[in-house]
């Protein structure tokens, strides 16, 4: 097991140094330099522009500056070209306002679309699986922009109330009405976010039940007389269930990935809305921050998902 | 592909619910470019009615107040009229074109890199890189640098390194010495491509780079090879073994003609499979990517930009909002539809 872990972390380092380059160079496909954020502002004059050249080191050449940026990123000075604050507080304080909404629907993910998929493999062809089925076909199919405006729609004609933002506006009487305030407005967000993700986990929970049903202990089991319900839950769920184990660590870089359209429909403050709006306005250093870091994540959660694999499934030691 | 395939395809009754659509989906954006192209189109796209603003679907137009060529082909807005007056029947069908080009070409440009990097990586895997492999390319490199920034003499030097690195490379041991093998360079270019979540990366790279629609494929295309590139990979990997490839081998059947005559037909089920699923993620992305107003620039139409406009009319003009919603949610559910419908046909185990 060691020696598997340290040769994990030295390829996952090699790994992230050639993250770290694409995630920088991609900012400079764009043609023009990041200086000339808008040209036709009458506002830059030529004095401006070198100021600021020189102040966030664009006179330098690339590799320099590919140095200097992930020195500043490491030691926490790496600022916001927008307002000049540390890019890393600011990622964290919309950090805090997205985890919520990532716990819930995630939350909601795992706890549903298990019964869901485990229920439509056992009686499979039965009424349960085609709706399951064509639902699920539905929800994958859905642009997510869409579905949160039908949805804002029925919400709003049926209940009245408001639905976008973080919370009503000047809303605060007492603690219990904005803590329900809260949550009403964590809702529908929410449950937007965990409809795509119980359809491809829940067919997916389906498939593999499916697969583990068809191997031959399982009809072993069922001659020996083993009762139906020991048969499914016993020998079959534990078997089909360990491949979700490593799609527990790619859980984590979901954080920042999956939610720019839904947060910048409800004008959530979290990640990914700042994500869109540090794109919109050329923030350079929060966009690079942003990809690096969602990268990373990917990476620590491969990692993870291969170490509790190891833990689970004794057959593996990798 | 062969008559027990399509038996197996019939009977899947929502695979064949989605080729009809597919194939539906197909006419209707062909004959939409038609008609909406031109300089006198029958359903202009852009025609500019003031007077009809936020019409509802299948309201008739007003024909008092407008010039004849302004009036919608039979006298009716189909699907209602926009901010503008413009007929949303019209902008649909315009963008439905939109759509169809993005999702194929994607899928097509990533497609076809996923299957040279795939094969390359199943079937010269096991060769190495040598140090010599290296200093080519530095050389080359240098040599390009030099041309470009007109140092003669360097150039000329480069040159000649090049020349003795060519007659030297097989002699000694040094550059003969092996870094890194093939498999294990792809497979890691393959996993630096995965870490970056998808839909983030292509909407940082469309934003910063000249929107159009060929931008959009082209990064559309070029970021999403790697499912491609690893299934071609391992087909590959367990097609070399096989006693067929050994024959035509000792056939003496070149290198070339085994990988596209004898392997690819062999290895193209699983990529037809994933790159039918693939138009549908990329007509999503690109509906996305419209609907943020990264995209297509305006004034032509796409579904995701007519939702994107549509949403300040939320709840005066839903149809801004559901027509093109549905049309997209119809599109990807047909080809989701079949492709699933296709893999099942596919798979040889389900075939008795």
């Amino acid at each position: 097991m060691f020696p598997f872990i340290v040769r994990s972390i030295i390829q996952k380092t090699i790994t992230l140094f050639f993250i770290s380059i694409i995630s920088f160079s991609v900012i400079h496909l764009a043609p023009g330099e990041p200086s000339q954020i808008n040209p036709m502002n009458p506002r830059f004059t030529p004095e401006l522009i070198k100021r600021f050249r020189s102040q966030f080191h664009l006179d330098k050449p690339l590799y320099m500056q590919y140095l200097i940026f992930y020195k500043d990123l490491f030691s926490g000075k790496l600022c916001s070209w927008k307002d000049g604050r540390p890019v890393l507080r600011k990622i964290w304080e919309r950090f805090l306002n997205s985890l919520p909404l990532f716990i819930v629907g995630t939350l909601l993910t795992w706890t549903l679309s298990f019964p869901i998929g485990i229920h439509s493999a056992i009686k499979r062809g039965g009424v349960f699986d085609k709706t399951a089925t064509f639902f699920a076909y539905f929800f994958i199919s859905i642009p997510g922009f869409f579905f949160a405006y039908v949805l804002i729609i029925f919400v709003v004609n049926t209940f009245h109330v408001p639905v976008i933002g973080m919370k009503t506006f000047g809303f605060s009487s007492d603690s219990l009405h904005m803590i329900m305030d809260r949550i009403w407005h964590m809702l529908i967000p929410s449950v937007l976010s965990a409809t795509g993700g119980i359809a491809i986990l829940s067919r997916y929970v389906r498939s593999q039940m499916l697969e583990v049903e068809a191997q031959d202990y399982i009809r072993t089991a069922r001659a020996k007389g083993v009762p139906e319900d020991e048969v499914h839950y016993k020998h079959a769920l534990r078997n089909a269930l360990l491949p979700f184990i490593t799609m527990f660590g790619l859980v984590i870089p979901g954080l920042i990935g999956g939610s720019v359209i839904i947060e910048s429909i409800f004008s959530w403050p979290g990640i990914g809305r700042m994500a869109y709006e540090a794109i919109l306005s050329r923030d350079y250093p929060v966009v690079i921050t942003l990809n690096f870091i969602s990268a990373v994540l990917v990476l620590i959660g491969t990692f993870i998902s291969d170490l509790l694999y190891m833990v689970a499934d004794p057959r593996i030691r990798l | 592909m062969n008559r027990g395939f399509w038996a197996i395809f019939k009977k899947d009754k929502l695979g064949m619910l989605g080729l009809f659509i597919f194939i539906l989906f197909f006419v209707i954006a062909i004959l939409g470019l038609i008609l909406t192209s031109g300089r006198h189109p029958l359903f202009d796209p852009s025609m500019i009615r003031l007077e009809e603003k936020l019409k509802p679907p299948l309201s008739h137009a007003n024909i008092n107040v407008l010039s004849p060529e302004q009036i919608p082909p039979f006298g009716i807005y189909i699907f209602g009229t926009d901010e503008l007056g413009r007929d949303v029947f019209s902008r649909m069908l315009q963008g439905a074109w939109v759509s169809l080009t993005v999702g194929f070409v994607a899928v097509g440009i990533s497609v076809a890199i996923g299957i040279v990097i795939g094969g390359i990586a199943g079937y010269f895997g096991h060769y190495y890189i040598k140090n010599y492999h290296m200093l080519l390319i530095c050389l080359f490199s240098l040599g390009i640098f030099s041309f470009v920034k007109r140092y003669w003499s360097a150039l000329f030097c480069t040159l000649i390194f090049l020349l003795l690195l060519l007659y030297v490379k097989t002699k000694s041991p040094f550059l003969k010495k092996g870094i890194i093998s093939v498999d294990t360079l792809i497979t890691g270019i393959i996993d630096v491509m995965l870490c970056f979540p998808s839909f983030f990366l292509i909407l940082t790279i469309v934003a910063f780079i000249p929107g159009s629609l060929y931008s959009i494929m082209v990064v559309i295309g070029l970021t999403s090879w790697m499912g491609t590139a690893r299934f071609v990979r391992a087909e590959f990997l367990s097609l070399r073994e096989q006693d067929f490839v050994l024959a035509a081998k000792a056939l003496g059947v070149s290198e070339f003609r085994i990988i596209f005559r004898h392997m690819m037909p062999n290895a193209i089920a699983p990529v037809l499979v994933s790159a039918t699923l693939g138009i549908a993620s990329a007509i999503l992305t690109e509906a996305g990517l419209s609907f943020l107003g990264f995209g297509v620039p305006p004034p032509h139409a796409t579904w995701g930009n007519i939702l994107a406009d549509g949403k300040q009319y939320l709840f005066d003009a839903p149809w801004l909002t559901f027509a093109p919603g549905i049309a997209i949610l119809v599109v990807v559910l047909s080809f989701n539809l079949f492709g699933e419908a296709l893999r099942d046909a596919l798979n040889p185990r389900l075939r008795y």
